[in-house]
């Protein structure tokens, strides 16, 4: 459903329309350059502007996500380019955020709404578990709520307290959410468009020590792979269910997702240097869980440590060592370990370097995996 | 494309200022900001528990706070539907007690608040009720047992909301009204011109989406009515303990909204109030809080005893307060209904309870698969296995139960 919307283009004359156009133009002879360095921040503001301009019940709010383009600067530009009725600011009530996007959502629009932070998101969660969670199951899916929940999430950044929650699992457990954290800049692309295209809500969980992540990645190309997929390419493929095979080894198998993914992948370069391949897998959604690439690496390797900052007490980690253990027993050659946060409260500044899992931790428990030599 | 930092500043003239409006408000009726805001001194009633045209002197108006009498034909239709709420309202209860339905929280004494927010609105326009407001969706036209399916058991609900413009009724208290909001937000966008009532009990104006969805609407200047029910009690707490304000209508001008409070068993009040409420909403005033003065006559459930926490003397008070004597006798009165009147009316409401107790009697054949079927659009693989898990499960037991009565 693509209702129309009166932008302030056609009300106001064609000063956005004009902004808009000279924007493009200048985007696109920028990316007719190919790959270029790109952070996170700007591919997944240019996920959100091209979903804007691809759908008009695309629709962008939260707190300070206008003028200033939100504290990390995500939704920058939007508002100039799409207009205040596409891109805007909201009373400081989160629960309003994400309630109103239900209506909006039974009402015939993708809303995209950011949470600033992830324990600034916990005064939303009636609405979230109660509502975005079920609307569908309770109306026996004849109302859809297409909507995407923004969530920067993670520590790693020195932030204070109630700024470097992993709070994913707490989604991942609410039967009716899909879960999506991207751990490279062109997931951070191609992710955010598909949970903006679903039909399911998302809980998209944004790696904030990744923001400012630099990839080679052509942008241009993920938008037309996006928009028009090439056949016999990406055509019908989605992210959503499919993890990644971020490195390959043979040894072991580190299981990783969102601000996880690089320590494994520093901790997998690591081992390399002493002799020891470690396969590296990228989750990259939560829920639904990629069951079938998880355990094919596993099997080949036979031995497997999980990461994650969260708590590891009745976590996604514990989740997935479940999963593996009920599905590789016979193919396991030591129990599978977990590096996680440990189950504290998120620390103060000078004391995360001793909660986050980090390379040493995560060699340390590859050493315990009962090698035979 | 890449949205530069150093982008051109909005066009802030595209959003209609809140100010403007209440200034076009307020010139409309000539009054200050503040009276416009605040609910006239005494509530509105327009006829008294005896079933007796006040004078319009005697009706609570003042300037800027005027209801014309709504017209006779509206008024019939209206008594008609208390009616029938009235009996859907004690069929549901009566099915409860005989074990056919799980719970009903009944209306019984709020029939005129429930009839009247369905009234007031047109086909295009959206309503959000509460578990208590079965019979306003049903007066909504809704199909009865499709409302009754969410306390029958087999399902959280059962209508289509996008059909009807209903939204499921709803048990976590006043997050509704945040939907209420976004489908009036949305609308706005679009240039419809959709007005949205949304309802909750006075209990649930001391919850925090109370306070978050008034403010959005008033903020985003959105056409919601928020219909207040003071029902005085939320299951056993009395009104005292969650508000001590004047009164409910009140705290809209603590959002920048009008505000007005109504006897909530006078459906002419009632209508004329809410009628009103959704034109001013219809023509950009932003949105008004509505509290309708009325009392929950029995248990908030079947589980409750309401023995325990009020008087029976109170009862007995309202008792003589009903919205269904005083409209027989005020239509009567008029000359609007005679024996064949309440004939033909007793009849609807007799065949919408038989509807009731056919529909809910039946024991409806559950499927097990619908366990997973609806939780996504999308389903997940994980659900697809337990889907499978649970029909080989179903399987064996079968064959069990076969193989047992073939060896008897």
């Amino acid at each position: 459903m693509s209702p129309t919307i009166t932008t302030p283009s056609e009300a106001n004359g064609n000063v956005s329309a004009a902004t808009a156009r000279a924007a493009a133009s200048a985007a696109a002879s920028a990316e007719a350059a190919g790959p270029q360095p790109v952070t996170m921040a700007k591919a997944l503001n240019t996920a959100l502007a091209d979903a804007m301009r691809a759908d008009s019940s695309v629709l962008v709010f939260g707190e300070d996500v206008g003028m200033l383009g939100g504290v990390f600067r995500i939704t920058d530009g939007l508002t100039a380019t799409f207009g205040e009725q596409r891109c805007f600011d909201t009373p400081l009530a989160e629960s309003g955020i994400v309630g109103m996007a239900v209506g909006m959502a039974i009402n015939g629009m993708r809303p995209v709404i950011e949470m600033q932070f992830d324990a600034f998101a916990y005064p939303a969660f009636e609405q979230i578990v109660s509502h975005v969670a079920k609307m569908h199951n309770r109306t026996r899916g004849m109302v859809k709520l297409p909507m995407v929940i923004r969530i920067p999430y993670g520590g790693g950044i020195g932030g204070v307290e109630h700024h470097c929650d992993s709070s994913e699992s707490y989604y991942a457990h609410t039967a009716g959410l899909k879960v999506y954290t991207p751990a490279t800049v062109a997931d951070g692309y191609r992710m955010l468009r598909e949970a903006i295209d679903s039909d399911d809500p998302v809980v998209f969980m944004e790696p904030k020590k990744m923001y400012w992540t630099k990839d080679s990645v052509d942008l241009g190309e993920l938008r037309r792979l996006h928009e028009r997929p090439a056949e016999g390419t990406t055509a019908g493929r989605t992210s959503e269910g499919r993890a990644a095979v971020a490195r390959p080894g043979t040894d072991a198998t580190l299981i990783a997702y969102g601000p996880s993914v690089p320590t494994a992948l520093a901790a997998a370069e690591a081992a390399a240097l002493e002799g020891r391949s470690l396969e590296v897998i990228d989750v990259r959604t939560i829920v639904p869980f990629d069951d079938e690439t998880v355990c094919e690496s596993v099997r080949k390797t036979g031995r497997a440590v999980v990461i994650a900052e969260a708590h590891g007490f009745a976590s996604v980690s514990s989740e997935i060592v479940a999963r593996v253990q009920e599905r590789c027993f016979h193919y396991l050659a030591a129990p599978i370990r977990r590096v996680t946060g440990f189950d504290v409260p998120y620390p103060a500044p000078k004391l995360e370097k001793y909660y986050l899992p980090g390379v040493d931790r995560i060699l340390d428990a590859v050493d315990d995996l009962q090698w035979e030599n | 494309m890449t949205i530069s930092a150093d982008h051109t500043a909005p066009d802030t003239t595209s959003t209609a200022t809140p100010g403007n409006a209440l200034t076009e408000a307020v010139k409309k009726f000539g009054i200050t900001v503040e009276d416009y805001m605040l609910p006239a001194r005494h509530q509105i009633q327009m006829v008294d528990p005896d079933g007796r045209l006040k004078a319009g002197s005697e009706q609570g108006t003042q300037p800027g706070h005027e209801y014309p009498v709504p017209g006779d034909k509206e008024l019939l239709a209206a008594y008609e539907q208390l009616v029938v709420g009235r009996r859907v309202n004690d069929q549901n209860s009566a099915l409860v007690r005989q074990g056919r339905m799980a719970v009903y929280p009944s209306s019984h004494g709020q029939e005129a608040c429930q009839v009247a927010a369905a009234l007031c609105l047109s086909d295009g326009d959206w309503m959000f009720p509460t578990y208590r407001d079965a019979v306003a969706v049903m007066t909504r036209g809704v199909d009865p047992v499709q409302v009754m399916t969410i306390f029958r058991g087999d399902w959280h609900g059962g209508y289509d909301p996008l059909k009807y413009k209903v939204g499921i009724q709803c048990t976590p208290l006043t997050t509704q009204l945040l939907h209420a909001v976004g489908v009036a937000h949305a609308a706005k966008l679009r240039g419809e011109d959709t007005v949205v009532l949304a309802m909750c009990g006075d209990g649930a104006t001391s919850e925090g989406d109370f306070h978050e969805a008034l403010n959005f609407a008033a903020v985003f200047h959105l056409p919601v009515i928020f219909f207040v029910q003071n029902n005085k009690y939320a299951i056993s707490v009395p009104l005292a303990h969650q508000s001590v304000a004047p009164s409910l209508a009140h705290k809209a001008v603590g959002y920048g909204m009008a505000g007005e409070r109504v006897d909530g068993n006078d459906v002419v009040a009632l209508l004329a109030v809410l009628d009103r409420a959704v034109k001013l909403a219809r023509e950009g005033s932003g949105p008004l809080l509505v509290e309708a003065n009325t009392y929950r006559m029995q248990a908030h459930t079947n589980a409750d005893d309401d023995t325990r926490y009020r008087e029976s003397a109170e009862v007995a008070e309202w008792r003589a307060k009903d919205p269904v004597n005083r409209m027989r006798v005020y239509l009567t009165e008029r000359g609007l209904l005679d024996d064949d009147g309440e004939a033909r009316i007793a009849a609807h409401a007799e065949a919408v309870a038989a509807q009731l107790r056919e529909g809910l009697g039946e024991d409806v054949p559950v499927d097990p698969q619908e366990l997973f079927r609806h939780v996504f659009a999308l389903q997940t693989p994980q659900l697809k296995e337990q889907s499978a898990m649970l029909a080989d499960e179903l399987a064996r037991d079968a064959a069990a139960t076969d193989s047992k009565e073939a060896g008897k």
